[in-house]
């Protein structure tokens, strides 16, 4: 078990060695350059005349930007480690790390119950609706839900943001918390916040519930043709055993995978709900860094991203030989 | 009085091209302790004919006629609380594809938890022991998920799991389909072991007459959904009545000198638009014109065999 332990870590941070590497390429390889950009947005403004070579140098030595690629890249790495993600450059000096850290919690509070809400229904759903006995409104029911899995979570998004909040306005549209609301532990504060997330996040909910239930169905249908189903049958076990304990109890392991690997996805999973709400999670900050050419912000953002996915599937990779016990013996 | 009764089982098949007549008509007696054997091709409905013993027969097939009396209720019309009160207690199934019988996510030994639990039985771990001991395996196999077992311990967990209430009547579907001859001849020594123990009854569905007649007391041939032919084993191999039990029976390579595979040439009917004589006809070498417009009915042999044909 100890090697399997460590077999999957070492797996997890050989993963995250190559996204640190991917993230520290891409940025230099875009076009443009971000303390030019910077610098001439701030003199537009009015902000800054003077030798604008010597200030794009200056910034650049700041930011470590003038030293050799090589240099760069360890540092990069060494930094990225102790999660120092350098300063933004569009809201310079604050550190990234900080940026990213106050959109995290928003965006895991918003993305991961809805993500964990639907698939806790949806699978529901789809179980009852593989189920012989099940009722027949059930499967009326069903039809709205999968057809909806069919539009985009952020057309859903505008048309709920029309309805219930401009048509018919009993929910909040924008951010995340009321407007000018100083945070508090109290119950208020907790609502405000629950308010804002409704919107957003039945637009998520709505639009994968009917995905999380067309793949339960699916797979229950497949697991009930099962040989030992039918043995489960004819020890007379009752109909409820048979369901819970040999229908779905195996039908949800493939569920599993995909639950994991969404909640991997959870921080980028999203960003078009967040900005169509502007949510103020990590979403709507790296659509935000990405107007602004905010390359170290970008890059921190990317670099949870990659973190986040990784971490998903150790979770995943150790949480599975509980769940199957087949997965523990190949392994073992 | 026997352990079993069936008589005059009809199951039929709703299809997008009509009902196919997968069992017609069948009827058998079981004594206590008996082992019949059920065999034929393919098609034949002796897979059919043994699920139906336990109602296991799904959507679209249905029993479309008949009576299955065991322990003077009717399992064709039990409700399905009765139903489950019946099977694993008092009717039990050792499965046909014995790889992927058993909850690949649960222990051998819930499985048999759940079979105690579901008939209010007193299990534990020694009970288990002994019900695993019994098809000789040993008690730590209940600790055992059932992907560590072979092919051939999975069938033993069956067959435990098919005697642990002490049921009348086994129905073992093909139980050694998937095994070797050698794990194929160790499994039915152990059913034969297990079901003397007990005194139940079993039906045995195979297609394999060796296999059979070191197993069965009597052996009932099916073609095209019909039991053309029971008789005790001894008779029937000494003397078949039915032409297509003669060939089953030539067909089988013996021995001797290496000659030509026989086999039996031509194919079974469709079940979805039975012939109106006799379904072996087409194939039969000693076919009369009378063969090919009139069922045969039922006569008893002497020796308490039966057989379904105008010739013998």
């Amino acid at each position: 078990m100890a090697a399997y332990l460590l077999r999957r870590i070492g797996m997890a941070a050989l993963v995250m060695f190559v996204a640190l590497s991917v993230n520290f390429a891409i940025p230099r390889l875009m076009p443009g350059d971000p303390v030019e950009q910077q610098l001439a947005a701030v003199s537009a403004a009015g902000g800054q005349t003077g030798n604008m070579a010597e200030a794009a140098a200056a910034m650049r030595a700041r930011l470590g930007l003038d030293r050799p690629l090589a240099v760069q890249y360890l540092a990069f790495l060494a930094n990225s480690v102790r999660f120092d993600l350098g300063v933004s450059v569009a809201s310079y000096p604050q550190p990234v790390a900080e940026i990213v850290l106050a959109g995290l919690p928003w965006t895991i509070g918003l993305l991961g119950t809805a993500t964990l809400l639907s698939f806790v229904v949806g699978s529901l759903l789809g179980a009852m609706l593989a189920w012989p006995r099940a009722p027949k409104l059930l499967k009326f029911l069903a039809l709205p839900v999968v057809v909806l899995s069919a539009v985009p979570y952020f057309i859903l998004g505008i048309v709920l943001m029309a309805l219930l909040g401009i048509l018919w306005p009993v929910l909040p549209v924008a951010g995340g918390y009321p407007f000018g609301m100083v945070p508090n532990a109290d119950f208020a504060t907790a609502l405000g916040i629950a308010k804002h997330a409704v919107l957003p996040g039945l637009s998520i909910m709505l639009a994968s519930l009917g995905t999380w239930a067309v793949a339960m169905r699916g797979m229950v249908v497949g697991v009930l043709g099962e040989d030992y189903i039918m043995l489960a049958e004819a020890k007379g076990l009752s109909e409820r055993r048979i369901f819970l304990a040999y229908g779905v109890r195996n039908a949800l392991l493939p569920q599993f995978t995909q639950l994991a690997l969404k909640l991997g996805l959870l921080v980028s999973g999203a960003i078009l709900v967040e900005v169509i709400f502007a949510y103020p999670g990590i979403g709507y900050r790296l659509y935000v860094a990405i107007g602004q050419k905010d390359v170290f912000v970008v890059q921190g953002i990317v670099l949870l991203l990659s973190l986040s996915i990784a971490l998903a599937m150790l979770l995943l990779d150790l949480i599975y030989p509980l769940i199957d016990p087949r997965v523990a013996a190949r392994n073992a | 009085m026997s352990a079993l009764s069936v008589r005059n089982l009809s199951v039929e098949f709703a299809t997008a091209r009509g009902t196919a007549r997968a069992v017609q008509n069948v009827s058998f007696d079981l004594a206590p302790g008996e082992r019949l054997g059920l065999v034929g091709e393919s098609g034949s409905g002796k897979t059919t004919t043994a699920l139906s013993l336990l109602r296991l027969i799904r959507p679209p097939g249905r029993i479309a006629a008949g009576e299955i009396l065991l322990d003077g209720a009717d399992m064709a019309r039990a409700t399905a609380a009765e139903l489950r009160r019946m099977r694993g207690a008092r009717i039990a199934l050792v499965p046909q594809g014995a790889m992927n019988a058993l909850n690949p996510v649960l222990t051998c030994g819930a499985q048999f938890d759940d079979l105690f639990a579901a008939h209010g039985a007193a299990g534990g771990a020694p009970r288990v022991g002994e019900l695993l001991a019994s098809v000789g395996l040993g008690a730590e196999v209940a600790e055992l998920y059932p992907h560590q077992l072979s092919g051939g311990m999975k069938q033993r967990v069956c067959i435990a799991l098919a005697i642990a209430l002490r049921p009348a009547v086994i129905v073992a579907d093909e139980p050694t389909s998937a095994l070797d001859v050698i794990v194929q001849k160790q499994i039915l020594k152990t059913l034969i072991a297990v079901q003397r123990e007990i005194g139940a009854a079993v039906v045995l569905v195979g297609h394999d007459m060796g296999l059979m007649a070191q197993f069965a007391h009597r052996i009932g041939v099916m073609y095209a959904g019909r039991l053309v032919e029971l008789a005790p084993v001894r008779d029937i191999f000494a003397r078949p009545r039915h032409p297509y039990t003669r060939m089953l029976i030539d067909s089988l390579p013996g021995f001797g000198e290496r000659g030509v595979f026989k086999g039996i040439q031509g194919q079974p009917p469709s079940l979805l638009t039975p012939l109106p004589g006799c379904p072996f006809a087409p194939r039969c070498a000693i076919a009369m014109a009378r063969c090919g417009v009139e069922v045969p009915e039922t006569r008893i042999l002497e020796g308490g065999g039966e057989v379904r044909c105008h010739a013998a």
